[in-house]
């Protein structure tokens, strides 16, 4: 984050005065940085915030026609849906902007052209308004995002970050205060889910249909290797996985065929058998290692069914308290990002020179004033 | 009484950054060389020069922006932060043609005006007036095409204008009619300011503001990537 001396206030538009002591700080939080765009806003307040509407739109399905995400087609469509999306989490809570303290939105890591959608549309907006802008960090939307569970963690606690894009294990001792244990040193877990998929003929993105048919499959027909369980560290590894499968394929099925529904399954199974035991086996790990008696769950892959009866019964059995974020803010999303915001108001600018950072390490985060 | 239409205009086609403020006999205008820092420099340029016109974004009739073609990142900051201000002070969004900007530049009442839009294509367009001051027609619509396939439209002591020129001779070369060419004419706010007032573009709520990208495929589908093989 870049620390910023000598700030500069260019408020010009309504609302500029001091907020009245102890009214709830009302934040707007965007989401653009991949192929979700989310809105949301988020009450923070002395005694704890609440949610107050969050919405969502996938471009899931634009993309799928590509095999993947294009970046430039994604751009495109969230300056199409910022707006909209803004106006309806504003009428959903009977809010006006006027009633907005300042606006979040997503700074990066991510696509450079999506998270300047976002970064553009609030800055533009925070400046109107009279109000700061902050930009946060994916990541740490995805690591508080638990905070929005009823009940919701206290710290200290360990986080798996398991998404399309990344595969973390976090030491996370309070807002901004986060220490990296382990991490994918290639695919991330979600990307080994679609990647594999695909090399079963599901279409694109096919992680969560690959996760349907794995309940269906055959949990002892085969056994694929569980990459790096003992390594001795937290780090993971899944891009061996999509070659085991590929020989599993090979062998079984015909050449130029398609794969036999019920071979499919058992692969898929075996597949998730795998994927869950290094994920849970870590997560475990982690726990021992770092002294904490709390996990926490949050990304995409977090919402695989497996993988939560698994954490569930081994936390269950040591003791561990185990939280995940509501199955529908387990996507990306803006209601992360606007907690985050309430949580790094402090932060917020007014000098509206927005960058965005498509890079950026968590372990580079500030700690909140 | 009726008020002066004032207007606020961004554009960040291409490497300049420009931001420009009107009633219509004044004029406050910024262009910086922005490289990739249009981001970092638009909203101060914006808020500069309210400042020096002692005016406030609730006072604007409308907040027009370059809506391109140009670059695809360039045209999404500027339409990204239109949107942003005028959702929040409550105007409406005039997108303006960046080759229908470049024509107003130049001064000119025939111009074919041309932006690189890279992979050996032009974006371009040609457009006529009668005389400085009247409306604007277009006698070609904005479009991308190889620059040594562009012909020029009949009639007319027509001019170019714009990087399109400089960036591949051939479409110089393709044109030996032209009277003249500025191929370092460069899309200004200031143009996007002037032809908002005299009401070109297209005039809409915020969230209805979009770019003209015109080159509109930027990706093959698996089923196109397949077919080509």
């Amino acid at each position: 984050m870049t620390v910023k001396h000598g700030r500069v206030d260019l408020t010009r538009g309504r609302g500029a005065g001091a907020r009245p002591y102890n009214r709830p700080m009302l934040v707007l939080g965007i989401e653009s940085s991949c192929d979700e765009t989310g809105v949301a806003l988020y009450e923070g307040g002395a005694g704890g915030g609440r949610l107050l509407a969050h919405a969502l739109h996938s471009q899931v399905a634009m993309h799928a026609a590509y095999g993947g995400v294009v970046p430039e087609l994604a751009s495109r469509d969230h300056i199409r849906r910022v707006l909209p999306l803004t106006r309806h989490v504003l009428t959903a809570s009977a809010k006006a902007l006027a009633d907005l303290d300042g606006v979040a939105y997503t700074q990066g890591p991510g696509l450079a052209g999506a998270l300047l959608v976002g970064a553009s549309v609030a800055n533009g907006l925070a400046y109107a308004l009279g109000i700061p802008a902050v930009g946060i960090h994916h990541l740490e939307g995805h690591l508080l995002s638990p905070l929005l569970a009823e009940p919701a963690p206290r710290f200290p606690f360990v986080a798996l970050l398991v998404s399309g894009g990344h595969t973390q294990l976090l030491a996370v001792e309070g807002v901004g205060r986060y220490q990296l244990l382990g991490e994918s040193l290639d695919d991330a877990a979600g990307e080994a889910f679609d990647k594999t998929a695909m090399l079963l003929g599901l279409p694109y993105p096919g992680g969560a249909e690959l996760s349907r048919l794995a309940e269906t499959g055959d949990p002892l027909r085969f056994r694929l290797p569980r990459p790096m369980l003992g390594s001795g560290d937290l780090d993971f590894s899944f891009s061996g996985l999509k070659t085991a499968v590929l020989t599993l394929v090979r062998k079984h099925a015909r050449a130029g065929e398609a794969v036999p529904p019920e071979l499919r399954a058992d692969i898929a199974r075996a597949f998730q058998e795998a994927v869950v035991d290094v994920l849970a086996a870590k997560s475990l790990a982690a726990l021992t290692i770092s002294g904490r008696r709390r996990l926490v769950v949050a990304g995409g892959v977090g919402a695989n069914k497996q993988l939560r009866e698994r954490l569930r019964a081994e936390c269950a059995r040591r003791g561990v308290e185990l939280f995940f974020p509501p199955l529908e803010l387990c996507t990306d999303n803006g209601a992360m990002i606007a907690l985050a915001g309430a949580l790094r108001m402090g932060a917020g600018t007014r000098d509206y020179a927005f960058s965005i950072r498509p890079r950026w390490p968590l372990g580079e985060l500030l700690t909140p004033r | 009484m009726t008020r002066n239409r004032t207007v606020v205009a961004l554009d960040a086609t291409a490497d300049l950054c420009s931001v420009a403020w009107s009633d219509g006999v004044n004029w406050i205008e910024r262009s910086e060389s922005a490289g990739q820092r249009h981001s970092a420099l638009i909203i101060s340029m914006v808020d500069s020069i309210l400042r020096e016109a002692g005016a406030h974004l609730s006072d604007l009739s409308e907040i027009a922006f370059g809506a391109g073609p140009g670059s695809f990142t360039g045209l999404r900051i500027a339409c990204g932060v239109a949107q942003g201000l005028a959702l929040g002070a409550q105007l409406p969004v005039r997108a303006v043609s960046s080759l229908l900007a470049l024509a107003q530049a130049a001064r000119e009442d025939a111009v074919v005006t041309a932006l690189d839009a890279r992979m050996n294509e032009v974006y371009w367009a040609a457009w006529r007036r009668q005389e400085a001051g009247s409306e604007w027609q277009v006698a070609s619509a904005p479009a991308v095409a190889p620059a040594a396939t562009v012909r020029l439209p009949p009639g007319a002591r027509w001019y170019g204008a714009g990087s399109g020129f400089s960036a591949y001779p051939a479409l110089g070369a393709a044109m030996p009619t032209l009277a003249g060419c500025d191929p370092s004419l460069r899309v200004t706010a200031r143009a996007i300011a002037e032809l908002a007032l005299a009401e070109h573009g297209v005039l809409g709520a915020a969230d209805q503001a979009f770019p003209h990208y015109i080159r509109d495929k930027v990706a093959l589908t698996t089923l196109e990537r397949a077919g080509a093989r």
